[in-house]
Parts: C-alpha cells; structure tokens; sequence
C-alpha cells in the first residue's frame, strides 16, 4: 500500500468515485420506472408470462463488455460517452426487476385483490393503493440485487475508458502497482454496502405494517 | 331487493354453473344461498357486484338493471364480505374500514370518524384502530372485514362465506352479533354458505341449490325443515330435521315446570343429602345460577366444583323447544333444567313433560308440525 499516492490522487479518486455512484444509480431508477409498467403486463398475461419474462431474463445473459462496444453504433453515440453505460445498464435492470415486479404483484393474497376489485377500485387505483404498496417487499429484495449488481458491472466499463473505479483497476493492472487496486475494490465494496443499506431504509420506511422479527 | 331474472352461467367448456335463477332478495332481509360445492351459489353471488358477468338475464337492484352499469360504481354500492376477510395487509385497521367511504368520496377525516363509530358498533376497542391486520386473530379480521364493508352504508351486502374460516365458537359468536346487528341495520343481504345450520339459524330465506347452478327451494328455515319440495332437499337440510325443527318452536307456556330443590356450591354433605332423595342434586351459585349437578351419596367433602357434573345443558324459560328438549335429556337426572332471563333458576322439566306438551302444541295446529320424510 502506498498512502502518498491515495493521498496525492485523492480528488481525482473522489471525482471517479461520483461517476461510479451516478453510473450505479441512474440506471436502477430508469429500469425500475420501466420495469414497473413492464412487470405489471407480465403479471396480468396469464399464459404468455413466461414468454415476456423469458425475454426480458434474455437480455441479461447479453456479455456487458459486448453491450457496452455495440451500444455506440446502435444509439450513435461516442464510444466514450458515458450514456453507453447508462442505457447498458439499464438494460440489464430491466430485465432484473421486471421479474421482481411480476413476482412481487404476484405475493399479493388473492383475497387482498378481490376485495379490492369488490369495494370498487378501478385497475390503475388498485395497482397505485393497494397491489403496489403491498409488493414492496418482494420487489425491494430485487432491488437491492440489482444495485449491488451494477456497482460491479460500472467497472467492466472502464475497458471502454469510461470515467468511474473500474479505471482504478486497469490502471493498477497497467502499473503493476497493487494500491489502486485496492483503493477501487474498497470503495466498490463500502459504495455497495451504502446503497444496499439505503435501499433497505427505504423498503422499511415504506413497510411500516410488516411483521418484525423480534431480536432479544 | 336484488333481483334475480331468469340468471344464467355457461362457461365456454359448456360447464352450466347457474342455470336459469329467478328469485328475489326482499329489501331489509338476509337471503341465504346454500348447496353442495359446485351448486353455482359463489358464482350467483358475484354475478351481483359483475365480478363474474351473467351469460344471461339480469339482476336487478331496487328495479334497475345492473346490466351495463359502470362496475365500480355499482361494487360501491354493495358491501362485500368474503371468507379470510381480504384486508389490506399495509393499512391499519382504522384505515382499512375507512377505505370504502374514501371510495364514495368521504375526505379521508370524515373516513376515519365513519370507520371508528364501525369499529365500535362490531365490536372491537378503539386499542385495535392502529393495528395492522396480522396483529389480529381471524374472528377479529373478519370484524373489520363486515366493518369495512358496512362504512360505506350501502344498501346491499353480499357475504361469501363469511364466517366459515373461524373456529366453531367464534364463528357462533360471530354470527349471534351479526343476526343483532343486522336487526339494528336492516341491510338487503345475500349469504353464501354451504353449512345448512349456519343458513337455517341467520336466513330470513334460504334459497337451496342443487349442482348445476338449479334452485331446489326458496323458503323460510322452518318450511325447509318441515315441507323440503323433493327428497334433494330433505337429504341436504340433513337428518335430526324433526328434532331441528323444534329450534322454531317457542316453548310453550302451558309448559309445567316444576321446582327443582338445589343447594348452593360449599354446601356441606348433610344438607346435600337433606335437600333431595333423588340420585342427582342441582348445584346452585350464590346468584341461583345452576353450575351443575352432583350425587349427595358419593359426597365425602362439602361440595367442591370438582364434584360438578356439568353435562346438562341450560334452557331459558322463553326459548324454543329445542333447548328444553336438549336440557332435559342432556341432564344426567333427565330433567332439563329452566333459567329465567337473568340466568336464574326456575325449575325443571323431563323429556315426557316435553313431548306431552309438543302433542299438545300440535294437536292444537299453533305450529306446522313436524313431517320429516
């Protein structure tokens, strides 16, 4: 380890550090603000469910280095631009959450919903105040996996020389010197276990009515 | 009154669910759909609120068609009640009876005033508004179940089955604070329910179906247990039909009762065995409320609540037949023991005594009389 380098490149770590937060982020709210609308048509497709699920799970297993390399001729973007990144991984939350939405519409009691449709909700009113609010859980779980999960993916891009940690890597492998390494690995870890943390915060705060387990 | 004309099913397998249902539920009075499973008695319920759309006919609410009426806007108009009570796990109890006045525009203040006065009225302390529905045992959820559905002080409620997820106890306490309610209230109710008892003890009518969505019968509990149309019928209100009958049945007050000698409980065994020379004594409270019967021969201490044989069960003086029937040959000195409206002793009556006065009761054309096939 060599502490003179972390502190002489500190402001320049810091300002990758806020691109990989905003990479990371970013994109888990665009996918979730698709996958919403997304998983709910999922859940209501009764027999075709498996179809829609089925592709959107597809295009997960795309390679993200592949993704991030074609991105640019399909949107006409610059191979740096960092809206490669963005779409990229919105993409890939897309077909995390869709799932998770579908699954968490899908914990509802049937009875819940019923009732719901029985006391007169409309479709949309019902999906705002009633389904919705009671997947939370189920969807927050899906959450959590995919920040995390692309807290780890941001940093493949820095093969395209996008600005975020991942250029801490290459750097290092360039260098063969171990403390930028080091450096990126701990603050992908600490960024992921911030995020993770705020996520569940939130799912908390939104379930108040949740059974707790109770720790002695 | 809801009105059903000429009410069909069919599913596009072919399957007649409902077939060709005429019959009116009179306004202020609970109608009760009962049939074995697969009857259509569900499907007819939600053919009501179109849940379910009817293939054919149409139900009538008040004299207006349901057919073509905004959905929602109809479904508020009905309360609904269903089997596991289907509340809103994420809002509090307060909140989920206040849902259906929110529905029918009430501010949501205005709501909540509504959903506590319902709280109140089925019985349930306010301590129980800020809970959430786990934190309640099934006979309370289903409380706030009739609470939320009665909020929006409809006209028409439907109940599917809505006491049968609770154990036999709560679901008859249930029910004897529902049939209260419901005199105060005065909704126009149908009821599902596949237990004939439950639909003989809460139904104004009773309305039998028979598998393929066909109604049986539609009468009064008394006429179904006293003149079943076919033998469907007889076979489904099921057997014990003469002795049920009798639940309809005031005891009569030509009935003789005669003073039964008691003692109160402590008493030492001289005068248990001064009180009586019959094999079984009755054991009173300090109120003359009978607790239970004890033999002053097999007495070694004066009498303890371990003595008691509590195995004779206990009749008010103005229920029906069925109840004095039942005290006196549960008893196990075969007389039926009579309280008055406060719980205390009158006397007692024998199993003979009984019958001698339903001849009489019958003899002198005051009931239908029992003609169980």
């Amino acid at each position: 380890m060599n502490l003179d380098w972390i502190v002489r490149e500190s402001d320049s770590i810091l300002v990758l550090l806020v691109w990989h937060l905003g990479l990371s982020v970013v994109p888990v709210v665009i996918g979730l603000a698709m996958a919403l609308p997304l998983g709910w048509v999922a859940h209501r497709s009764g027999a075709f469910k498996s179809v829609v699920l089925g592709t959107t799970g597809l295009l997960y297993t795309v390679p993200s280095l592949a993704l991030f390399v074609m991105l640019p001729s399909i949107l006409g973007t610059r191979i740096l631009d960092p809206l490669n990144v963005v779409v990229a991984l919105t993409v890939y939350t897309v077909a995390l959450l869709v799932r998770t939405v579908s699954d968490g519409l899908d914990s509802v009691p049937v009875e819940t919903v019923q009732a719901a449709q029985a006391m007169g909700y409309r479709t949309l009113q019902r999906l705002v105040s009633v389904e919705l609010p009671v997947a939370v859980p189920v969807i927050a779980a899906g959450l959590r996996v995919a920040v995390v999960s692309n807290v780890s993916v941001v940093s493949i891009a820095a093969l395209i020389g996008t600005q975020q940690l991942g250029l801490l890597f290459t750097q290092g492998a360039q260098l063969r010197f171990l403390t930028p390494i080091i450096v990126g690995i701990v603050l992908c870890l600490v960024l992921a276990v911030v995020l993770d943390g705020l996520v569940v915060l939130l799912a908390r705060r939104l379930t108040p009515w949740t059974p707790r387990a109770v720790h002695a | 009154m809801i009105t059903f004309e000429h009410v069909s099913k069919v599913y596009p397998d072919g399957t007649h669910a409902v077939h060709d249902l005429t019959f009116d539920a009179p306004t202020g009075k609970l109608t009760v759909l009962v049939g074995p499973s697969g009857c259509g008695k569900t499907t007819s319920l939600r053919m009501v609120n179109r849940l379910i759309r009817p293939t054919s006919g149409d139900i009538l609410l008040d004299g207006e068609s349901t057919n073509g009426m905004d959905e929602a806007l109809l479904r508020r108009r009905i309360g609904y009640v269903i089997q596991h009570a289907g509340l809103f796990p994420h809002r509090t109890v307060l909140d989920n009876v206040a849902a259906t006045p929110r529905l029918s525009g009430a501010s949501k203040r205005q709501a909540r005033l509504i959903a506590g006065e319902l709280l109140e009225r089925v019985g349930l302390p306010a301590t129980f508004a800020s809970r959430y529905p786990w934190q309640l045992s099934g006979g309370q959820q289903q409380r706030v179940g009739v609470a939320r559905a009665l909020a929006s002080d409809p006209d028409f409620m439907l109940m599917d089955e809505p006491f049968s997820a609770v154990d036999p106890v709560v679901r008859s306490q249930l029910q004897d604070e529902f049939l209260r309610l419901q005199r105060e209230i005065g909704k126009t109710i149908i009821m599902v329910t596949h237990d004939i008892d439950e639909a003989l003890k809460l139904g104004d009518q009773v309305a039998v179906l028979r598998t393929g969505g066909k109604l049986a019968q539609l009468a009064t509990p008394e006429e179904l247990l006293t003149a079943p149309a076919d033998a469907f019928v007889a076979d489904f209100v099921g057997r014990d039909r003469g002795y049920r009958s009798l639940g309809f049945v005031a005891a009569a007050p030509g009935l003789v009762v005669r003073s039964e000698p008691s003692v109160p409980i402590g008493s030492s065994v001289e005068d248990a065995r001064a009180a009586t020379d019959d094999d079984w004594l009755l054991v009173v409270d300090e109120r003359a409320h009978p607790l239970g019967w004890v033999e002053p021969r097999t007495l070694r201490a004066p009498i303890s609540f371990s003595d008691l044989n509590l195995s004779g069960t206990v009749a008010h003086r103005t229920g029906t037949m069925r109840h004095v029937l039942d005290a006196s040959l549960s008893a196990p000195s075969r007389r039926g023991v009579l309280v008055d409206e406060d719980g205390a002793l009158v006397g007692s009556v024998t199993a003979a005594e009984v019958v001698g006065s339903l001849a009489e009761i019958h003899a002198a054309g005051v009931t239908t009389g029992g003609t169980a096939s």
